[in-house]
């Protein structure tokens, strides 16, 4: 026998979650931190997709960003510097019921936990990770972090730094199994939902890069691009993200992108005049790790016996 | 260890055969020409005479060591006796060689009995290369003036009749010599053959099953001696493993899913078998970039909800340290293996020490309270790894297993296991969370709390490593500072009120009691045991927790006259010139034991890579006793 319609409304509403249900905390970010604005990006995403908060997983290292997961009324892992990404991996693995993001720092994904960013794009499992990249390190106090724009004066570079910026676009989408690659402005609310809402359907690993402003270290580093609009470079294509009629008032340069083309993408990525804002690289095909290794064996104290047996028989004398 | 020299009749051929109680034997090569295959093989024949075994591995540091090199052997050393054997004892009684390099590297190390038996390959009297073959005679003759009895032993030249490339074939020719030598059954040893190339074609298992029978033809014709070890068979069924498949068996055995790893010596091992056999049961190993990924990927599985093992061994025992520390804080379930070998930093990786006990105990930076548990036999490692699983659960807690080098690549027999239904972890929790229930909800005598895990309706909360309150939320109030210390150090005492003391090996009181943990109870209590048929009051007690240390320890050593520890790993000589009381280093566990119980305790440690011989133990407890 079916539920009755009423029913099933009622039951609707009951599973209907407002903004408020996925809060949590006051967040102790600067004023004007970027970081303000991906909270507010992802907790419209959860309402939006309904994402039962008992079944999301916030995973993040340690930094600003980091705090991220505090601020839900989700399952949250704060962890340690650097090691979000396996982190998030292992919770995947035992649990591929689990919607699982990932929040990380430049300082905490491109330095401290390079190797593992790295090889998280290769596992690509279907993680969505957020890059806060704000260019700085903020929590420890002002010293330059791999995004740091060459000749950044900070604590440890009081006469500028000293390299080149880290790009960690080309470097994401130069790895193998690399599945989906997009850039986010924390000023642009309406690309930055976007963006984040795609990141989060896609299946695999998801890396969004969110250029952020940190009000009080680096005050002036994205300044250019935020007053001029036309540095900004919408992307748009029809297998990706479309430019919205008041976007286009204001941001009159796009791009039309076709998010399977690497070799576009990369073009797009090393462009550092302009901050490209969209998504560079897509493929639905590349299998997630996850699937790879899971079997179809379903397992029951049965089986544990059974497969221990059989290898005690190997070994008996 | 007597040899009894009683001829016995031999059931086939003409001659007697000596009885003995047991002998120690070695095969060895360059790296590979399969000794390590011939001695596994021989020590799985025996096992199924049912004679008690204990194999170690020779190793070279190399994969590819040069050829016919002193630091090069390859191979196995298996002590096969009559009854029980729990250690590699003392020296070998008899050695087969491919080449006399690869012995005199034994020879120099000591390892060999004054007068064993040497059955040498002969090929390199005659080799092409004078070099090659004076350096043969020169060692035979050196040998031979030693005192050790030589049989020069064709085996090139034999095996050639059999096979195109005799340097694939010798160990299995080689293990027919030993099975005529010791009065093995050769249809057994043709079953081992069948089983050990069990994944190879049946043409590859009958060239091997001809060698071997060679090799027993070879013996019977030109051997003027043959041993007789007689066997005790036992009723109840055995298997034969070494301590890596053991804790790999254990792993499945304890219900967990999951393993990440990273390839380390001489934990790998555990990990290739898992990788072969755990999907079977729905299990994945997961080879990670690194160690540091390794523990934060079984942190994040076990944090979702399923109990993860990752193994190790001490250098990347060392790159986990912080997360360990953040399961710790956050008390997340993890179980640890590390698997010690010689240290610091890259040492000896192959060779065995119990140089990480003070590091596992105390490792990660604060207190971190974790739970250590050592097996001491191979047995154990299969039954630490399960115990250890329920303790992180229960607990919530990290558990590190230690065991070593010797115990990873020893193979003993040992009752088989009978599976229990309570080994397996429960399913995962996914009740709703009663209101108002917090997370961190820590009782206020056993500093427990129960977990919320992910998919838990209500339980919604963010675990930190940074310091928290019962609600998990990040706090620097003093007070709940203290509050959390004490709640995670509590659930060590919680866990030290459920055990027993350990046992007494021997009287419960006497002269001097010897203390040791991990591997070397066998050699141990091989040495206790002579001693206490001489008469003497010597006893010695097992640790198997080291952290928290079970109760009733103070009161066991307090019924000693002397308390000694002995140890692989480092103390200093209380005869060097600059060393005294107020400077001398002691071994881990007499430290661990002098400062918690404030109880003189000596040590007496040897750090030699290997397994220390019972003989020497003797003698060391002999010059306590006499102090």
């Amino acid at each position: 026998m079916g539920i009755a319609a009423t029913e099933c409304l009622l039951e609707m509403y009951d599973e209907r979650r407002s903004l408020e249900d996925y809060q949590k905390g006051v967040p102790r970010w600067c004023t004007g931190c970027g970081d303000n604005a991906i909270l507010a990006a992802v907790q419209r995403l959860l309402r939006d997709e309904g994402l039962r908060p008992e079944k999301t997983v916030f995973v993040s290292g340690i930094g600003c960003s980091s705090r991220f997961p505090h601020y839900l009324n989700t399952y949250g892992f704060h962890g340690i510097h650097g090691r979000a990404l396996p982190v998030a991996e292992g919770v995947k693995m035992a649990r591929p019921d689990l919607t699982v993001f990932v929040n990380t720092g430049d300082g905490d994904c491109l330095s401290i936990g390079a190797a593992h960013w790295i090889h998280a794009i290769r596992y690509n499992m279907n993680l969505t990770v957020f890059l806060h990249d704000n260019q700085i390190y903020g929590l420890t106090k002002m010293q330059a972090s791999p995004t740091s724009p060459i000749g950044t004066k900070s604590n440890t570079t009081p006469r500028g730094s000293y390299l080149d910026a880290l790009n960690p676009l080309t470097v994401t989408l130069g790895v193998s199994n690399v599945s989906f690659v997009a850039q986010a402005v924390d000023w642009i609310p309406e690309s930055l939902y976007q963006i984040v809402r795609a990141a989060y359907e896609h299946k695999g690993l998801s890396f969004v890069r969110i250029l952020q402003r940190c009000p009080e270290w680096l005050p002036k580093s994205l300044e250019p691009w935020m007053q001029d609009p036309d540095k900004i470079q919408l992307l748009h294509h029809e297998n990706a993200l479309r430019v919205s009629d008041q976007l286009a008032m204001v941001y009159k340069n796009h791009r039309k992108h076709d998010p399977l083309d690497m070799l576009d993408a990369l073009d797009i990525a090393s462009d550092l005049e302009r901050i490209p804002v969209g998504i560079l690289y897509q493929n639905k095909d590349v299998p997630c790790y996850e699937d790879t290794r899971h079997s179809d064996v379903l397992r029951s104290d049965d089986l544990v016996r059974h497969g221990l047996e059989h290898e005690f028989d190997k070994y008996a004398v | 260890v007597t040899d009894s020299l009683v001829a016995t009749e031999r059931p086939t051929g003409g001659r007697p055969a000596i009885e003995l109680s047991e002998h120690i034997v070695e095969i060895i090569s360059d790296s590979g020409e399969g000794a390590q295959r011939c001695g596994q093989s021989f020590g799985s024949i025996a096992a199924r005479m049912g004679n008690g075994i204990w194999t170690t591995e020779i190793i070279p540091a190399e994969i590819r060591p040069p050829a016919r090199s002193v630091a090069g052997a390859s191979g196995n050393r298996i002590r096969v006796g009559s009854g029980k054997i729990t250690n590699g004892g003392d020296e070998t009684d008899l050695v087969i060689a491919f080449n006399e390099q690869v012995l005199l590297g034994r020879v120099r190390d000591g390892e060999l009995k004054p007068g064993a038996t040497i059955l040498l390959e002969r090929m390199w009297r005659d080799h092409q290369l004078p070099d090659i073959r004076e350096s043969y005679i020169r060692a035979y003759d050196r040998l031979v003036d030693a005192g050790y009895r030589v049989y020069e032993v064709p085996m090139e030249t034999e095996c050639r009749k059999l096979v195109n490339d005799a340097r694939r074939g010798k160990n299995m020719f080689a293990l027919g010599i030993l099975c005529f030598i010791y009065s093995f059954d050769l249809q057994m040893a043709r079953d081992q053959i069948a089983l050990t190339f069990g994944k190879k074609s049946q043409d590859v298992i009958d060239t091997n099953v001809r060698l071997l029978e060679a090799g027993h033809a070879w013996a019977g014709d030109n051997l003027d001696f043959c041993y007789r070890i007689p066997a005790v068979p036992t009723t109840q069924p055995h298997i034969v493993t070494n301590g890596n498949t053991a804790v790999a068996l254990g792993v499945m055995a304890s219900g967990m899913e999951l393993c990440a790893m990273y390839p380390i010596t001489p934990a790998t091992s555990a990990s290739h078998y898992l990788s072969d056999v755990f999907e079977k049961v729905g299990g994945i190993v997961h080879q990670a970039e690194d160690e540091i990924a390794a523990c934060a990927f079984a942190i994040g599985a076990s944090y979702a909800g399923k109990c993860t093992v990752t193994i190790t061994s001490g250098p990347g025992y060392s790159l986990k340290q912080e997360a360990i520390g953040l399961a710790v804080m956050a008390e997340i379930p993890l179980v640890v293996v590390n698997v010690q070998r010689g240290g610091p930093s890259t040492g000896q990786p192959t060779k065995a020490e119990q140089g990480d006990l003070m590091t596992t105990i105390y490792g990660s930076h604060g207190d971190a309270p974790k739970v250590v548990i050592a097996p001491a036999t191979i047995e154990d490692c299969f039954h630490s790894i399960i115990t250890a699983r329920r303790i992180a659960e229960t607990f919530n807690m990290v558990v590190v297993v230690l065991t070593d080098a010797s115990l990873a690549t020893s193979q003993q027999p040992y009752p088989r296991p009978v599976f229990q239904e309570s080994w397996i972890a429960p399913p995962v929790d996914q009740s709703p969370i009663p209101a108002g229930a917090k997370p961190y909800d820590w009782d206020a005598t056993t500093g427990l709390a129960k977990r919320f895990i992910p998919g838990q309706p209500g339980g919604m909360h963010t675990v930190t490593g940074i310091a928290h309150d019962r609600n998990s939320h990040v706090a620097y109030d003093p007070e709940i500072n203290m509050e959390g210390l004490r709640a995670r150090s509590l659930k060590l005492a919680a866990l030290q009120r459920t055990l027993q003391p350990p046992d007494v090996f021997g009287p419960e009181s006497g002269d001097l009691l010897v203390v040791g943990w991990g591997s070397t109870k066998g050699t141990i209590e091989e040495a206790v045991e002579s001693l206490q048929a001489e008469g003497k009051a010597v006893s010695s007690m097992h640790v198997r927790f080291l952290n928290p240390l079970p109760p009733g320890i103070k009161e066991i050593m307090q019924r000693f006259d002397k308390v000694i520890a002995i140890e692989t790993n480092w103390s200093d000589d209380p005869n060097e010139l600059i060393i005294d009381e107020s400077n001398r280093r002691y071994s881990a566990l007499a430290t661990l034991l002098r400062a918690r119980y404030l109880v003189d305790v000596d040590c007496w440690t040897e750090v030699r890579g290997r397994q220390i011989k019972p003989s020497t133990v003797r003698q060391v407890l002999l010059a306590k006793l006499e102090k």
